[in-house]
Parts: C-alpha cells; sequence; structure tokens
C-alpha cells in the first residue's frame, strides 16, 4: 500500500477523499438538500448492505471459480451447476433434519465429492488442454441443468432459516433524526444477512491465512506460479489439484446454500452466479483471491444501487464496469500482468 | 525445376470446372433440386434453419478456427441485426419501427453488427485464450438483459413480431422454396467467403496469428488489428445469418439472442468440427434433426420429452471428450485407419480431405 502510494500520489488522493466522502456518508446525518437530491438516508444505507452482502455471496462463489483456475486454468464453466447443486442438497438435508446448520456440511461434503470426480474422471484426461476443458464443461453444465431440472423440477426452494436468525437487528448506523422527539433512529436490517456478510469474511480470512500461512498454502501459491517446476520438486500435483477443486466445488455448494437461505433456489440460478461469478473475477483479476474479494465488493454494491436508483438498467451496470476495467486495466484490479 | 514448372502448367491449364472436385457437383445439385423431392416443411424449417444457424455457427468456426479465439458473442451479433432490421424495416410494432426501406434498412442493420461485433472483438482481444470466452459469454449476457429490460428501442421482453423479408421481384420470400434458395444462397456465399479468405494474405496472417502471435509481431504484422478485423468480418457473417433468422421465424425477443442460444451456437460449430468452414454446416443439420425430431423420438421410446437438452448436452461431452475436431475429426480418423496399410502401418494413397 506504501509503495502504491508513492507510485501513484494522484490516485491515492482521489481513493482517499472518495474512502473519506463514502464514510460521511454512511455516518453522518443527511442534510436536507442530499435528502432532495437522492432520497431518504435508509433507502441509501439499505441499498449498501444488501450490496456488501450480496458480494459476500457472490464472493463466496468466485473465490472457488478463481482459485481452480488459478491453479489449474481450467475455467470451471460448470461453476454455477455445482452452486445449484449444493443448495438443492442442503435444501433437503435441512428439512429432513430440521436443522439449518447440517446443511452446510453436507453442501460442501457432496459436491466436493461432485468436483473430486469432475477432476478425477474428466479433467485429469485432458491436462493442459484448456480450450477443450472449457468446453467440456460447458457440456457437463447443460447436462446437469437438466438432470437437476428433472430431480428437483421448476419450483422455486426457500430453505427455511431457524428462529434466532430470521428477524431484524438493531445495527448503529443513524439513518435520521426523529422530528418528534429529537432522537436518533437507528437502522434495522435482518440478523440472517449479517451473520452471512461475517461467516464469508471468516472463510475468506480463513482462505487467506490457508493460503500465506501454511504449508498447503505454499505448494498451491507455488503451483499457481509455476507448476511444473512445483511437479518437479516431488509434489505430487495431481493430489493438490484434485484437493484445490474439491474445495472450489464445496464452496460453491456451501453457497448454495446461502444463496438458497436468503434468496431462492430455482434453475436458471445456476447461469446467473455463473455469470456473477465471472464478471467477478474478470473485474477482480483472475487467480487471485482478494481480487475476487474486492470484485464482488464492487460487483455486489453495483448491482444493489443501481436495481434501487436506475433499476431499469441495474444489470448493465455491472457489464459496463466489466468492460472499463477491461479497457484500461484488462488483467483486472488486482490481477498480475 | 523444370519438374515443378510443368506440374504448375498442368494445374494451370485446367480449367476452374474441372478444378473442382466431384463430389462438390453432387452437392450442389442434391442441394439445387432439392425443392424437387422435398416437402414445404422440410424446405423451411430443416434446411432453410440449418443454413441459418451454420452461417451464424461459420463465423465462430472463422474465429475459432483460423484466428483461435472462441467468441460466444456471434449470436449476440446476430440477433442485434435481427433486431435492427425489425427496428429500422417494417414489423407489427409500428410505434419504434421506423419502415424504412429494405435498401435503407437492411446494408443499416448489417453496419451496425459488423460496428458491434468490431467493438466487441477490440475489447475481446485485449485478453486471449480461454479469457475471450468468458468476457464475449459476459457480453452476450448483458446484451440479454439489455433487451429485456429496455422498452424504448427494443420493446423489451416481447420484442419485436411479425418481421418479414421485402416482397422483391414480386416473389414472397418467406415462401418455403423461395426461402429456402435464398438462405442457400447465402449459405453458399458465405462458406465461399470464408475458404477464400482462409487462402488470401489476410487468412493466412491470421492463421500465423493463430499459431504463434509473438512470432508474427515480430515479422512486422499488426496482431491486434488482424484479430480486430476478423471480428469485423465474422459478424458480417453473423449479421446476414441474424437477419435471416429473424425472417424465419418472423419475430425477434430477447431469448432469440439469450444464453442458451449463444451456447447452442458453440455447440453446433463444435460437433461439426472447427478445422473446415463445411463442419458448422454439419453440425447445424444435426441440431436441427435432433431439436426437430429429439422429442418425438423421445416419447415414443417412453422418456419423458423434454429430457432434450440431456441428449444434446451428453452428444455433445461425448464428441469433445472422445474428438476434439467433431465429426469431421471422426471423419478423418475414419479415413486414415482405412488407408492404413496393414503391414507398414504407413498410410498409403489417402487424398486430403
Amino acid at each position: 500500500m506504501e509503495r502504491f502510494s508513492q507510485r501513484h500520489p494522484v490516485w491515492t488522493a482521489i481513493i482517499a477523499v472518495a474512502a473519506a466522502f463514502a464514510l460521511w456518508l454512511i455516518f453522518a446525518v443527511w442534510p436536507d438538500w442530499l435528502i432532495d437530491l437522492v432520497g431518504r438516508k435508509k433507502i441509501f444505507l439499505n441499498a449498501l448492505f444488501n450490496g456488501v452482502t450480496l458480494g459476500a455471496l457472490y464472493f463466496l462463489v468466485a473465490s472457488g471459480f478463481t482459485l481452480i483456475f488459478g491453479l489449474m486454468r481450467n475455467v470451471n464453466l460448470a461453476h454455477g451447476s455445482l452452486y445449484l447443486f449444493g443448495g438443492y442438497v442442503g435444501y433437503e438435508v435441512a428439512t429432513l433434519t430440521g436443522q439449518w446448520l447440517l446443511a452446510f456440511p453436507a453442501a460442501f461434503f457432496f459436491t466436493a465429492i461432485l468436483g473430486t470426480l469432475m477432476q478425477t474422471l474428466v479433467f485429469q484426461r485432458m491436462e493442459g488442454e484448456e480450450l477443450r476443458q472449457t468446453l467440456v464443461t460447458i457440456g457437463i453444465s447443460i447436462v446437469f441443468a437438466d438432470l437437476l431440472l428433472w430431480i428437483w423440477g421448476g419450483d422455486f426452494y426457500n430453505i427455511g432459516l431457524p428462529g434466532w436468525l430470521s428477524g431484524p437487528m438493531d445495527t448503529f448506523f443513524i439513518t435520521s433524526i426523529s422530528r418528534r422527539t429529537g432522537e436518533f433512529i437507528f437502522l434495522k436490517y435482518p440478523m440472517v444477512r449479517i451473520v452471512i456478510l461475517a461467516a464469508s469474511i471468516v472463510v475468506g480470512v480463513g482462505m487467506w491465512l490457508l493460503l500465506n500461512r501454511t504449508r498447503v498454502g505454499m505448494i498451491i501459491r507455488a503451483g499457481v506460479d509455476d507448476r511444473d517446476m512445483l511437479a518437479s520438486t516431488g509434489v505430487r500435483i495431481q493430489l493438490v489439484f484434485v484437493g484445490v477443486f474439491a474445495f472450489g466445488a464445496g464452496l460453491a455448494g456451501v453457497a448454495g446454500v446461502v444463496g438458497g437461505s436468503f434468496q431462492s433456489l430455482a434453475p436458471g440460478e445456476d447461469i446467473r452466479f455463473l455469470l456473477a461469478s465471472l464478471v467477478v473475477v474478470i473485474v477482480g483479476g483472475m487467480g487471485s483471491i482478494p481480487g475476487a474479494a474486492l470484485g464482488a465488493l464492487i460487483i455486489g454494491t453495483a448491482e444493489q444501487f443501481g436495481s434501487v436508483y436506475f433499476p431499469t438498467y441495474a444489470v448493465v451496470l455491472t457489464f459496463v464496469i466489466m468492460v472499463v476495467v477491461l479497457a484500461f486495466r484488462p488483467q483486472g484490479l488486482m490481477g498480475r500482468a | 525445376m523444370a519438374s515443378i514448372d510443368t506440374h504448375a502448367d498442368g494445374l494451370t491449364s485446367q480449367s476452374w470446372v474441372e478444378r473442382i472436385p466431384a463430389h462438390y457437383y453432387f452437392i450442389a445439385i442434391a442441394l439445387i433440386s432439392m425443392p424437387v423431392f422435398a416437402g414445404d416443411f422440410i424446405l423451411f424449417q430443416i434446411f432453410g434453419w440449418t443454413f441459418i444457424l451454420g452461417v451464424i455457427s461459420l463465423s465462430l468456426m472463422f474465429l475459432a478456427g483460423y484466428g483461435g479465439m472462441v467468441s460466444l458473442a456471434q449470436m449476440t451479433i446476430a440477433g442485434l441485426a435481427g433486431y435492427m432490421v425489425a427496428i429500422f424495416g417494417n414489423s407489427a410494432i409500428d410505434t419504434i419501427s421506423q419502415g424504412w426501406p429494405w435498401y435503407v434498412a437492411i446494408p443499416l442493420a448489417l453496419l451496425i453488427a459488423v460496428l458491434f461485433g468490431t467493438i466487441v472483438g477490440w475489447l475481446a482481444v485485449r485478453t486471449d485464450g480461454i479469457y475471450t470466452i468468458m468476457i464475449t459469454l459476459a457480453i452476450a449476457s448483458a446484451f440479454f438483459y439489455f433487451t429485456r429490460q429496455n422498452y424504448v428501442i427494443f420493446n423489451g421482453y416481447s420484442g419485436f413480431n411479425g418481421v418479414l423479408p421485402p416482397q422483391l421481384f414480386g416473389i414472397d420470400w418467406r415462401h418455403p422454396v423461395a426461402f429456402y434458395y435464398l438462405t442457400l444462397f447465402w449459405a453458399v456465399a458465405a462458406y465461399c467467403s470464408v475458404v477464400y479468405i482462409s487462402r488470401a494474405p489476410f487468412g493466412l496472417a491470421l492463421q500465423g496469428v493463430r499459431d504463434n502471435a509473438r512470432r508474427m509481431a515480430a515479422l512486422g504484422y499488426n496482431v491486434t488489428a488482424h484479430r480486430v478485423a476478423a471480428y469485423a468480418f465474422a459478424a458480417l457473417l453473423a449479421g446476414i445469418g441474424g437477419i435471416l433468422l429473424t425472417w424465419q421465424s418472423g419475430q425477434i425477443s430477447p431469448g432469440t439472442a439469450g444464453i442458451g442460444p449463444a451456447i447452442d451456437i458453440l455447440v453446433i460449430a463444435v460437433i461439426g468440427g472447427l478445422r473446415h468452414p463445411v463442419g458448422p454446416f454439419i453440425g447445424a443439420f444435426i441440431y436441427v434433426l435432433l431439436k426437430t425430431f429429439a422429442v418425438d423420438v423421445l416419447l415414443s421410446l417412453g422418456l419423458a420429452g423434454e429430457r432434450f437438452q440431456l441428449l444434446i448436452g451428453l452428444g455433445f461431452l461425448i464428441i469433445v471428450f472422445w474428438s476434439p475436431d467433431g465429426l469431421l475429426g471422426l471423419w478423418e480418423r475414419f479415413r486414415s485407419s482405412r488407408s492404413r496399410d496393414p503391414l507398414t502401418g504407413r498410410n498409403g494413397g489417402g487424398r486430403e480431405l
């Protein structure tokens, strides 16, 4: 960060001013002219929070995608199918046992097994042929989409939340001052979204620690840089590949449970989340976990602010961001050139 | 040296009629005389659709086979051209359609499609390889969502219906026989232009860029310009296909250029084979046959008709898994195994495809 500020003093100043302005928008009581200009602060805060929590969900999906790509150069276009599969498994387990928390390990386990099968049965046989692998993942996603439709039908599924998670929670963000009593009015926000945000931050930090502080992480990082050299030092690289693929797939499955809890599961969601993770990793930089976090945050908030302030073109806004990033920084914000 | 000269003379002394292989004449006669023995449904739905999808897939095959760039945005470009014809020409939505004559609307639509394709190409060539797939997929879905939300220009979810070809020379071009010849003409024109370009200096340079971009850059070729130009040419083909597609179904809506159709175009090109321009047409023919009759076959076998997508997906998977060059690759492998001498194991007497 210090090097960045030394090399780009102007950009640093612009980012600092923007961050200060954003903090002021979040914490200050808005003056009347601002309310006249953009609407009430409660709407703004809600959009911001929805965006950040949606970004958390996108991060869960995209981090597995970007990890798999970074190590194996495999653009897994069946990643959305893994997400939907995990969501359905989580739904079945949650309704069978009545335990919402059990859905997570179950979804992780079953999608990880599916990912292991995909890596060992399919991708290991076409190692190094990136285009062919990508085409195969397209075929797999077509087949999976139809199989899932066959088993679970076209209905909407929603994973029921336990009692302690449903309902709103008081936060310390001021929305306005009551005109009658002069007291501060604080924002109420759904508990489940805050828990999910916290959980994804834990997952993200955990992944960062795993990658940067452990021996396994060291092997994976070395594989991202030069997998041939790593293989020649005696590491059993196929085992690492299977492990990373299973872990990335499992993350997608967990994200499916999360998505099924605060949104819904239906055919077509697989493509939606595949596209979301594509855009997130293109914006953030392929193969970079911090990039996935930054990209998810940007895309999530852009989508929510877009749907609040200019609803017609909300979807297009995310793609405009992608095009701008591609035009000026093709490797992504955090990607290496 | 002398022998080479006479050999070259021998080639040029043949007239161009003799230099075209015999099977081309058989196919040409079969295709031209098709309306004599085929019904309206086969002409319009099977062959008309095959040629249209073939032209759109051909644009992808040109990019992927000669340029090494797999673009999923070709269906989007086709859809844009269809939309432009509906907007500038005539449709049932007369509040938006301008109703301009065809000689203005069609060139304008193609021009816009080519411009759009060039912009897509300019964006996509900033990265390469598998990134191209992701970026073009993202562009395709952006177009789909944009047209679905935009009511001012693209008429939102319902799109345009009643988009009909012009009544040129007093012929109803949507009549099955006329439409068959119309699509056949454009399919042949697209095929020939791709074959021609692949042997022209531009096409050879493009294939050089595909094989080794750095070396071509070192030789003084502008790699980016060649790639973007390839996108522009492919956009022209896709635009022609898109206009024909709009005329065939008489309507255009966001679903025409959605994510599913974009992937279908890739499936068609890969099933047929990306090595030779005839591949997309073979792939399109199989796809159209499956799409038209698979439901009946599945039902008659006692299976649910909705499992059509599963069939397509499995077929695609099998072909990509065992023969990366599609059906053309299978055919080539079969020929070379047939012509192999069982004693020496060498290839003998096999003609190059």
